[in-house]
């Protein structure tokens, strides 16, 4: 139940565990996972507290590590890559977005969209010009200069959606991208990661309590207790 | 937006913390520079006089006064080309402003310090005057004193022989300059007729502070002060010879150990600093926790924000430091202009290299723990505020 083989998917996840030291437990999280998520997918991952879903975003997006087990994004064995490799993996394909936003209080909307591209050899032209077209992608160029606290929560969000896709990498990851936000805005945001995935290719996987939100993916993975429990979906 | 402009960004977030913190930087490196200064100046002593000249004191303190009987064995000294001497008179101008009077031969004087120019007719008027004295260019300048004034100068040792009283007056007969910058800042001592001393005043008679001897051209002015001190060993009037430089550097040290003095108010003053700005630090990273943790999340290597971390450090310290030490320069300057050069405390390019050297060291001391918590930070953990 918990294995899906698919040779040309993007992501492999194969028999992946992860546990964690509380104290003097060692708690398992995920017991030996297998997921395929092909390229162009937009996934949800649902599942009750302490099911394994960010945990499982967490290793997905290069966040982490299993503790065994092998995980594949384009090719590339990221289980196998350590701290400064991990970084300069995750900074070229991968975008992210959280729940509460995470932007820097002290920059602008486009000074936080161009944090990413500092990692780059782009001249500061060149970043800025992607800067704006990451801004106008999420409707936002004329808050360019606004600093989040200047942002309402979908604006922000936005911002935050701008920064994943401004070095413009495959992969997003959201973990609850509108588990903060109003039923419109959700929905708005919502759409954004649809016609991201559907116009710009990107393949996402997104972390949600929500069903209605889980609706805007191709599929739906439910976790429970470290496994895989049902696919929805095509 | 560039790396440079994300770490100000960052530094300027809590401007009225950062505004303190710099303030308290500031003063610190004021204080700093100002007291280093002063340490330089008594624990360097005047390099530019070179060691052509020797003291020659009292073994145990040159408070203590030598008979001038010793002045021919010192002359014929080999190595020795001239000697005069020299007596602290305790000089106090009106109130209580102590001036640096000292009794002299003119003419051995004229000859041992060639860095004092005057007018020949100056100094023949001062030869020739028994209650004549000269004074340097800024400290006449100062309290405007002019050639043939009466000056009157009550000394704190010597009461006079003919009335008891201290009070004594002086004809000036001469103002000197320096022979250069250097010594023109320093034209602030009163130079009295030593053999109208001698015999004016109550109770010193034939005896003077210390001895300053001239060496001749390529002499070995160790040996020559070895032979000196050999000389007078196992008598009542034991000596000790010294470079100028060492015997200012004791002059100075009658008023206290200024080195120590001014090491332990640095101390106080940068540990108090290092608890404020250590803590303003570990504060600032401690706020930002899931800041740090986006930031490697987006890719930035542990280094990089280890990087960020301690250059936000290094901007508070080095702007903070930087500002202290000029006004200190700026104020050391003035303080030295409104004293007529008496106060020479303007800050030197080695008091600068110490200041930027503590700059350095203060950066690593209070941005390398929050840089070390910073770099180590789990992405999960943090993210999960844990």
């Amino acid at each position: 139940m918990n294995d899906m083989s698919n040779r040309d998917a993007m992501i492999q996840i194969r028999n992946v565990t992860k546990s964690y030291e509380r104290g003097k437990q060692k708690v398992e999280v995920l017991h030996g996972l297998s997921i395929d998520v092909p390229r162009g997918d937009f996934v949800a991952l649902m599942g009750p507290s302490g099911s394994g879903k960010t945990t499982l975003l967490n290793l997905i997006g290069g966040l982490d590590t299993p503790s065994s087990g092998e995980i594949s994004v384009d090719g590339q064995r990221i289980d196998q890559l350590k701290g400064g490799q991990l970084a300069h993996w995750r900074s070229h394909n991968v975008g992210f977005v959280f729940q509460f936003y995470n932007l820097m209080p002290v920059l602008t909307a486009e000074g936080n969209v161009e944090l990413p591209l500092l990692l780059t050899k782009l001249s500061a032209a060149q970043r800025k010009k992607s800067v704006q077209v990451a801004l106008q992608v999420v409707g936002l160029a004329d808050r360019a200069k606004h600093k989040p606290r200047e942002l309402s929560g979908g604006q922000e969000q936005r911002v935050a959606i701008a920064r994943a896709i401004v070095s413009d990498p495959h992969l997003l990851v959201c973990d609850e991208p509108t588990g903060d936000l109003d039923r419109t805005t959700a929905d708005e945001i919502l759409k954004l990661l649809q016609a991201l995935n559907r116009e710009h290719g990107k393949t996402i996987v997104m972390v949600t309590h929500d069903p209605l939100a889980a609706g805007f993916a191709n599929r739906t993975l439910h976790l429970d207790k470290g496994r895989l429990a049902e696919q929805v979906g095509a | 937006m560039t790396k440079t402009g994300f770490v100000f960004a960052n530094l300027f977030r809590k401007k009225t913390r950062t505004t303190l913190t710099l303030l308290s930087i500031i003063v610190a490196f004021l204080l700093f520079g100002l007291l280093q200064s002063l340490n330089h100046i008594f624990n360097a002593g005047p390099d530019f006089l070179g060691a052509t000249r020797l003291i020659t004191q009292a073994r145990v303190s040159f408070t203590q006064p030598i008979p001038l009987s010793m002045l021919p064995k010192l002359e014929s000294t080999p190595g020795v080309e001239r000697a005069t001497h020299s007596q602290w008179f305790g000089g106090v101008w009106q109130e209580n402003t102590q001036l640096f009077v000292f009794a002299v031969d003119p003419q051995r004087q004229h000859e041992v310090y060639p860095e004092w120019i005057m007018p020949d007719a100056q100094w023949k008027a001062f030869e020739q005057t028994r209650t004549g004295m000269i004074a340097g260019r800024n400290l006449a300048n100062q309290y405007g004193w002019k050639i043939g004034q009466k000056i009157p100068i009550s000394s704190n040792i010597y009461p006079q022989k003919s009335n008891g009283s201290k009070a004594w007056a002086f004809d000036l007969v001469g103002i000197y300059d320096g022979k250069d910058q250097d010594f023109q800042k320093r034209t602030i001592t009163v130079f009295i007729n030593h053999e109208y001393f001698d015999e004016a005043n109550q109770f010193s008679h034939g005896r003077t502070n210390f001895y300053a001897l001239k060496l001749k051209p390529g002499a070995d002015a160790g040996q020559v002060a070895r032979t000196v001190d050999a000389m007078f060993e196992n008598s009542p009037d034991e000596t000790k010879t010294m470079t100028e430089k060492d015997f200012n550097i004791g002059f100075a040290k009658q008023i206290g150990d200024i080195g120590m003095i001014v090491r332990w108010i640095l101390f106080a003053v940068f540990f108090t600093l290092l608890l404020v700005v250590g803590n303003t630090m570990a504060q600032s990273v401690r706020e930002r926790i899931p800041e740090l943790a986006v930031l490697k999340t987006l890719g930035f290597r542990d280094s990089t924000v280890l990087g960020f971390v301690l250059a936000e450090a290094g901007a508070l310290c080095f702007i903070g430091g930087v500002i202290g030490m000029g006004l200190a320069t700026l104020l050391g300057a003035f303080l030295e202009r409104a004293s007529g050069g008496q106060f020479n405390i303007a800050l030197s390019p080695p008091v600068w290299g110490m200041g930027l050297l503590a700059i350095v060291l203060m950066s690593i001391a209070v941005g390398l723990l929050p840089a070390l918590r910073a770099q180590r930070l789990k992405i999960v953990d943090a993210l999960a505020g844990r």
